[in-house]
């Protein structure tokens, strides 16, 4: 479904991101990515669907070399991806129907949607979507106007309308408390298990990969550094992840 | 003994620090002539005096008035045998000279009497030849008398003269004087030429600060290629717009010039074709890439609908001129309502030239985008490399030879190896040494280069005041508010292009990047992502510029652009400063009031 190889990002001014990562996602995985902050989670998942560009290695994604593309297909693979944000990235001024919506943008006419109209049939689309995460009712709300679990809800939302066959999820609740944390990693749970829908998900906290994933992989310092299942995870490996001075907590 | 010595030097450094700076400051003093003698000086006191308190009456309100004279003959020299003035009527105001006859030259007491009270007017001397002469002032004191020696003009004559005091008296109400009513038009056509020039500014800007916006055009990157048959297909497609545009207008010039009706029909049914051809080629919703015969006759229909909407909106434009100028002559003083729906039409048609110029160079360059990314995805990698080394030397040695065509344009050379085999050659190399240091899929960054242009041109033209662009616009249209408009516009667009491109440069980051990652193409992200993070600002820097341009309109009248500065500048040079003053009164009311105004409505918008 996904596989990674070689990957390796240098960013300009030298810092180097990743080194040489590889491994493969199966379809309908839930699979989190651990590390501290700046070890590369971030700029593995973007690289994925070439937010970052990556400095060699290849993405390939359901088949496609995703490294490979022109501009035009990189956008009919990223229709495919659906990706959402530690600060849920929402467009704040707009409405939370329309940020819903804007998730359709790579399957309609462009013509069309450059003055605000969507098909009848992706509206209905972007009302169950918002009924599956609980808020339909915010639908007319501007999306500055919702709470932090809310506005993460509509992120995921938008995810969803562009029927992605993977989720990117970077750190989807590393800006919320802990019992919103789980409720959104239990839509997240909800869309991998009903929908069949494979998960990338950088995470913080053990516990939640524990409870949530299926597979783990961590990184330190852009390297790879652990593949396995998340109850392999002991003390020694913790500190190999983490670094010898770090303790658990939680 | 070390600490010292530094201490020392420190101190010393200090005094020639303070030393520089006196010098500093004893030039600049020279330099731009101090002269307190000058403040000092009575004469100019005085007439600073007689400016400040010109200043103070601003012209704004006359009195209507009426005026009584008192006329008593009087004879100079005396006549032989004496003279005797007729009697006065004592029941009105009257006057009395002593002696009742003189020598030319000579002292005489006017005293008059019944006179209003605290009334004034001149003492006027009027000889047979009736050309008046004032022989002073009088002032009445509170009981309407008053007492006054003048000299008697120099004159003889044997026949009588006669001295006359006028009074003027205040009737009726005050009423507005003309100089104000002067000044309510100009600073009326102030505010609306500061308006349009707003508009006008706005309406440019805006498009243009998405290129000056280093966050959006660093994305932009193309193969060589590909910039390389866009630079050709630019002109190319420009001309083709152009042309396809004025045969569209010269077709319904030609038939349908005279016959509104037949324009109307033309433009409503002009008007459903197009919504029938779009909503049939254009659908809503595309998961598949349709067949090639479908795609093929969706094109097809669609350049039919563009012609048909050329034509649409040239019969548009052709029938608002014809009911603008009906309007004009039938609706008589709100006649101007006429004349803008005709200037509406005439605008319509002269910027649907440069509109389907725009268009054409934009379907042909993504028309040989999509050739550029064909070829180098068929070719071998040196094939590839062969045409974009060719199609680049070919692009460069047309842009220079564009480039020079402007300046040959505007220093006439009249020499055409430099005008024609110098450009040629130099970009043809410098395309082939850029071609060859590039593969053909490495991503040249046209949007940077595009970004540096134009930020170079808003600089550039932000840095020349409008008060001097006037000039030019000047010999262009003529004196007047027009001329003006078009400067203000000009420096609007560059001044607004360039604090919009921040804003865009300075939205979140974070939006942009989700909206990327759905897959939506670059247009749907400026709309999606950049356009609702930026109204705000944009509204807002609009208020502010409005408010600048206020400002600058009222003194663009002094280099002849029309607005309030005309009238000041006239005002002062003719010296009638309690006219200026009101002028003045009037900007700074109009000033202040827009930047209370427009600090309101930012304030509302935010």
């Amino acid at each position: 479904m996904l596989q990674i190889k070689n990957l390796t990002k240098v960013y300009e001014g030298g810092v180097q991101a990743l080194t040489d990562v590889s491994f493969d996602v199966p379809k309908g995985q839930f699979m989190a990515v651990i590390g501290l902050s700046g070890s590369g989670k971030s700029t593995l998942l973007r690289c994925i669907n070439r937010l970052v560009e990556p400095t060699s290695g290849t993405v390939i994604f359901d088949g496609e070399d995703v490294t490979a593309a022109s501009d035009e297909e990189l956008r009919l693979i990223r229709r495919k991806i659906g990706m959402v944000f530690q600060h849920f990235n929402l467009v704040q001024r707009s409405s939370v129907l329309t940020n819903v919506l804007s998730g359709r943008l790579g399957y309609v006419n462009p013509a069309w949607s450059l003055i605000n109209r969507f098909p009848p049939k992706d509206v209905q689309k972007a009302m169950v979507e918002l009924a599956r995460v609980g808020i339909e009712d915010k639908a007319a709300y501007r999306a500055d106007e919702l709470s932090g679990g809310q506005q993460q809800r509509v992120g995921i939302a938008r995810a969803m309308m562009q029927d992605p066959k993977l989720v990117l999820a970077d750190e989807p609740v590393a800006s919320l408390d802990p019992v919103l944390a789980h409720s959104i990693m239990q839509y997240l749970e909800k869309i991998n298990q009903e929908d069949g829908v494979t998960v990338l998900c950088s995470l913080h906290f053990l516990d939640l990969v524990h409870r949530y994933a299926d597979r783990v992989i961590a990184l330190n310092e852009g390297k790879k550094v652990f593949d396995g299942l998340p109850s392999e995870i002991d003390d020694e490996k913790f500190k190999e992840i983490y670094g010898r001075e770090a303790e658990r907590v939680g | 003994m070390k600490k010292e010595v530094k201490r020392l030097g420190r101190s010393i450094g200090i005094g020639l620090a303070i030393v520089f700076g006196l010098v500093i400051y004893a030039y600049g003093f020279k330099v731009i002539k101090v002269n307190l003698d000058e403040t000092r000086s009575p004469r100019r006191q005085e007439q600073l005096v007689r400016i400040l308190r010109a200043l103070a009456k601003p012209d704004l309100i006359e009195f209507e008035q009426t005026e009584y004279l008192v006329d008593l003959p009087i004879m100079v020299p005396c006549p032989e045998g004496g003279y005797i003035p007729p009697e006065q009527d004592t029941s009105k105001p009257y006057i009395v000279v002593t002696p009742s006859c003189a020598d030319p030259g000579s002292m005489a007491q006017i005293e008059g009497f019944n006179f209003a009270p605290n009334a004034e007017g001149p003492i006027n001397f009027i000889p047979p030849s009736q050309v008046k002469l004032t022989l002073g002032r009088f002032q009445a004191d509170e009981t309407g008398h008053f007492f006054l020696t003048v000299k008697l003009p120099n004159r003889k004559t044997t026949e009588l003269n006669h001295l006359t005091a006028t009074t003027r008296t205040r009737v009726g109400g005050p009423s507005l004087s003309q100089n104000a009513i002067d000044t309510w038009d100009k600073i009326v056509e102030t505010v609306f030429l500061a308006l349009l020039a707003t508009t006008l500014g706005l309406l440019f800007a805006v498009p243009l600060s998405f290129f000056a916006a280093r966050n959006l055009m660093k994305d932009v990157t193309s193969p060589l290629l590909n910039v390389s048959l866009s630079i050709l297909a630019l002109p190319v497609g420009a001309y083709l717009g152009a042309m396809i545009s004025n045969f569209a207008g010269s077709t319904v010039n030609l038939l349908l010039k005279d016959s509104p009706l037949l324009n109307l029909i033309g433009a409503l049914v002009g008007c459903a074709l197009l919504y029938f051809a779009v909503r049939w080629a254009v659908p809503a919703d595309e998961l598949q890439q349709p067949a090639i015969r479908l795609r093929v006759m969706r094109i097809a229909v669609l350049s039919l609908a563009v012609l048909v909407s050329l034509l649409s909106l040239y019969m548009l434009s052709s029938l608002a001129m014809w009911i603008g100028n009906t309007l004009e002559v039938r609706l008589g003083s709100i006649g101007f309502l006429g004349t803008f729906i005709a200037d509406l039409g005439d605008i319509l048609g002269m910027t649907l030239t440069v509109i389907s110029a725009l268009a054409g160079a934009g379907v042909l360059m993504s028309l040989t985008d999509r050739l550029g990314r064909k070829i180098i995805k068929a070719t071998t990698k040196p094939m590839a490399k062969g045409i974009m080394m060719v199609m680049s030397a070919i692009a460069g040695a047309a842009l220079f030879f564009m480039i020079m065509a402007g300046l040959d344009w505007l220093y006439q050379f009249k020499n055409a190896a430099l005008t024609i085999a110098w450009p040629l050659g130099l970009g043809a190399l410098l395309g082939l040494i850029l071609s060859i240091r590039l593969n053909p899929r490495d991503n040249f960054p046209i949007g940077l280069v595009i970004y540096y242009i134009a930020r170079t041109i808003f600089n550039a033209l932000r840095s020349i005041e409008a008060l001097i662009m006037v000039i030019v616009f000047v010999v262009w249209v003529g004196i007047g508010p027009f001329a003006g408009v078009l400067a203000l516009s000009l420096h609007t667009i560059a001044a607004l292009a360039k604090l919009y491109s921040e804003q865009v440069e300075s939205i979140l980051p974070g939006p942009l990047e989700a909206i990327k990652a759905t897959g939506a193409n670059r247009l749907q992200t400026i709309v999606y992502a950049v356009v609702p993070q930026i109204i705000p600002p944009y509204i807002s820097f609009t208020m502010y510029r409005w408010d600048i341009n206020v400002r600058m309109s009222t003194i663009i009248g002094f280099a002849g652009g029309g607005g309030i500065g005309f009238l000041l500048i006239q005002n002062i040079n003719l010296l009638n400063y309690r006219a200026a003053s009101a002028q003045m009164l009037a900007i700074a009311l109009v000033v202040a009031s827009m930047d209370y105004i427009s600090s309101r409505l930012r304030e509302e918008t935010i």
